[in-house]
């Protein structure tokens, strides 16, 4: 059990009062920039941790998320939008019978997305966790490309290549940053309980595991299927953010930013796969200066449109030779850390007088 | 189907199988020694299209000796790549090692991007290729009936090297015990960026042959070709030379002929080459020629 246990909970509700307060500041004042790259950090913090469940804490490599995203972002689109809307947009192809009818209100929508993605997972979990290793992630790399072909051919569902265009745009901060809180906990609970434990056990020695009577298949199938859950959240505040969703949004690029997230912060991790959500995305935004013409004194650098990607790139690669790590290792934030750090400085400001 | 067509279709597949062949030698190469996938192989090709295409288009060299560089300067590629992410990287995680693959071929595929842009070009096609012949109402390009016949000259080199010199010798013995061979006072990381540069060679030499065949190149265009090739070389055995040559020609045999035989479902076609690896790691995980068990 951790130390002031008590102490730490309370200061963890008044950080997220305070995250609260902030927020309520920024739906007041801040220009709609900064609302969007606030929704998009959220929505990152969601996939990323989620992600992080499956990848860094049950060390289990895989490249899917772009797939689990898709699917609760389609999930949750088809049902948010109207039946009249939804005839309008697919004009190729009518839409499939009980689809076109159906119709619910976001949360529920996110809810059905979560649901219809875990069971994707769930199915999928048994013949990709055959698998292991490096074979493991080229499974599921082809799975994330096969839902995007799917995606693209099944037009009385998807609508093709078309997309769903016009979803309304209820994904607002108090959505994206609530739904990001809610998934955070409920990961690091999952992780701090005996199946989490069990999830890293699997991590470290798999054969070991199962020594001590740990079924690493049940416990792999528990993280893949939880990770596709809130992925699949994931997805449906993606879709009412951007309003607009088509298969070349879910290309392996996606997964490519969530994995160099989860690296950033440490394989491992929860709350480093947040903070570090967090990070790329804002110098995402910042980073953005090297696609814009630099006029340096007398140098003139034309602008180079996917410079940023270049730098993520090298980015990853650095950090695997330099800092494996990450940011956080596997440990997580922890208030006792924090405070052990100020007690130094109390001390000292005690002293003075 | 018709003979004819059947026959127009198989040409197309074993053309298609032998490019997917190509490329599969080098991911099985650098599995058997490294037990790394690399992704970048498939944009390591892409360079390939790209030096080709530059030295045609920039210094007007012929296209023979353009080609040849371009495989020289594809090889030199691999090594560097090698030298400069995956060997530092050698004694990490094997998650580690697979994430800088990851990263490397964003990289590729990103610089190419920003350097050559995102348009298509056009490649261009030897003359001496681009006849078409017609027998027995079956059409089709010179360099259909070249394809197939480069490669299993490349083959038949790689074998050469892989059985028959000293230095293929050592790849061998790496592939079973890193750190004996080490101990035997051979160079390993001489073998490796060797077995890289090889790999990458037969690559670009796929690459500029699919360049012809499709005559487009784009910085994207490694992507597909390099997973569906990981295929073959899993669907061949993965460590086996042959073997992928045979799982590249089966993947593009069936591609082929399951779009012809239901051209309802062509939309698909990407999609053919996973579900198969999904069913090889069910039923037979060491592929079809194979003997090492996937970890």
């Amino acid at each position: 059990m951790e130390e002031h246990h008590r102490r730490n909970q309370i200061l963890t509700v008044i950080a997220v009062g305070i995250g609260l307060l902030f927020l309520y500041g920024a739906q007041e004042y801040a220009t709609s920039y900064q609302i969007r790259i606030l929704n998009n950090c959220a929505l990152f913090v969601i996939l990323a941790a989620s992600y992080n469940l499956i990848n860094g804490v049950t060390g289990q490599f895989s490249l899917e998320p772009n797939a689990f995203v898709a699917i609760g972002a389609y999930t949750s689109a088809l049902l948010t939008l109207t039946p009249a809307e939804k005839q309008l947009s697919f004009i190729i192809e009518p839409i499939m019978w009980p689809l076109g009818v159906l119709h619910a209100p976001f949360f529920i929508s996110l809810l059905a997305a979560g649901v219809v993605t875990a069971f994707v997972g769930f199915l999928m979990g048994f013949p990709v966790f055959r698998v292991r290793g490096d074979y493991l992630a080229i499974v599921t790399l082809g799975f994330g490309e096969v839902v995007r072909v799917v995606a693209n051919n099944t037009q009385t569902i998807t609508n093709g290549p078309l997309g769903l265009k016009g979803i309304a745009p209820h994904t607002n901060l108090w959505w994206s940053w609530g739904i990001a809180i809610i998934t955070v906990f409920f990961i690091a609970r999952l992780v701090r309980s005996s199946f989490g434990r069990a999830m890293k056990a699997v991590k470290y020695d798999e054969t070991a595991a199962e020594a001590v009577g740990i079924n690493a298949f049940w416990h792999k199938m528990l993280a893949f299927t939880t990770s596709a859950f809130f992925e699949g959240v994931g997805g449906g505040i993606l879709a009412h953010l951007i309003t607009t969703i088509s298969p070349t949004l879910f290309t392996f690029f996606l997964t490519f930013n969530l994995l160099i997230m989860i690296v950033v912060g440490g394989l491992g991790s929860t709350t480093g796969a947040c903070i570090a959500a967090i990070i790329v995305t804002f110098g995402g935004e910042y980073l953005r200066f090297v696609e814009e013409p630099i006029n340096f004194w007398f140098i003139h650098i034309p602008a180079i449109p996917g410079m940023r990607m270049v730098i993520f790139s090298i980015i990853l690669i650095l950090m695997m030779i330099f800092a494996r790590n990450g940011i956080m290792g596997t440990k997580e934030f922890s208030w006792n850390w924090v405070l052990n750090k100020i007690k130094p400085v109390k001390i000292f400001l005690r002293k003075k007088p | 189907m018709e003979p004819t067509v059947f026959a127009q279709q198989l040409i197309n597949g074993i053309s298609l199988g032998s490019l997917y062949g190509l490329i599969a030698i080098g991911y099985t190469m650098v599995y058997g020694i490294l037990r790394l996938i690399n992704f970048a192989h498939g944009d390591v090709m892409m360079m390939g299209c790209f030096f080709a295409f530059y030295g045609i288009m920039m210094f007007s060299l012929p296209w023979w000796a353009s080609f040849i560089i371009a495989l020289v300067l594809t090889g030199l590629l691999g090594v560097l790549i090698d030298r400069g992410a995956y060997r530092p990287v050698r004694n990490a995680p094997r998650i580690s090692a697979l994430i800088t693959a990851i990263g490397v071929s964003f990289l590729l595929e990103n610089a190419g991007l920003v350097v050559f842009g995102g348009r298509q070009k056009a490649f261009y096609r030897p003359e001496i290729f681009s006849e078409v012949h017609t027998i027995g109402g079956v059409r089709f390009l010179e360099l259909l009936i070249w394809v197939p016949i480069i490669t299993l000259l490349i083959l038949a080199v790689i074998l050469f090297i892989i059985y028959k010199t000293k230095v293929g010798r050592a790849m061998r013995c790496i592939s079973h015990d890193m750190e004996t061979t080490r101990l035997m006072g051979v160079d390993v990381n001489r073998v490796i960026a060797i077995t890289f540069a090889v790999g990458s060679v037969a690559a670009a030499a796929g690459g500029i042959m699919w360049a012809m065949r499709y005559p487009q190149i784009n910085p994207l265009m490694g992507i597909i070709p390099g997973l569906k090739a990981f295929v073959a070389a899993v669907l061949g055995g993965i460590g086996n030379v042959a073997g992928a040559m045979i799982g590249g020609l089966l993947l593009g045999l069936a591609e082929i002929l399951l779009v012809a035989i239901r051209p309802d479902l062509s939309g698909y076609r990407d999609a053919i080459a996973f579900a198969i690896l999904i069913l090889i790691l069910i039923f037979r995980p060491t592929g079809l020629m194979g003997e090492k068990l996937p970890e």
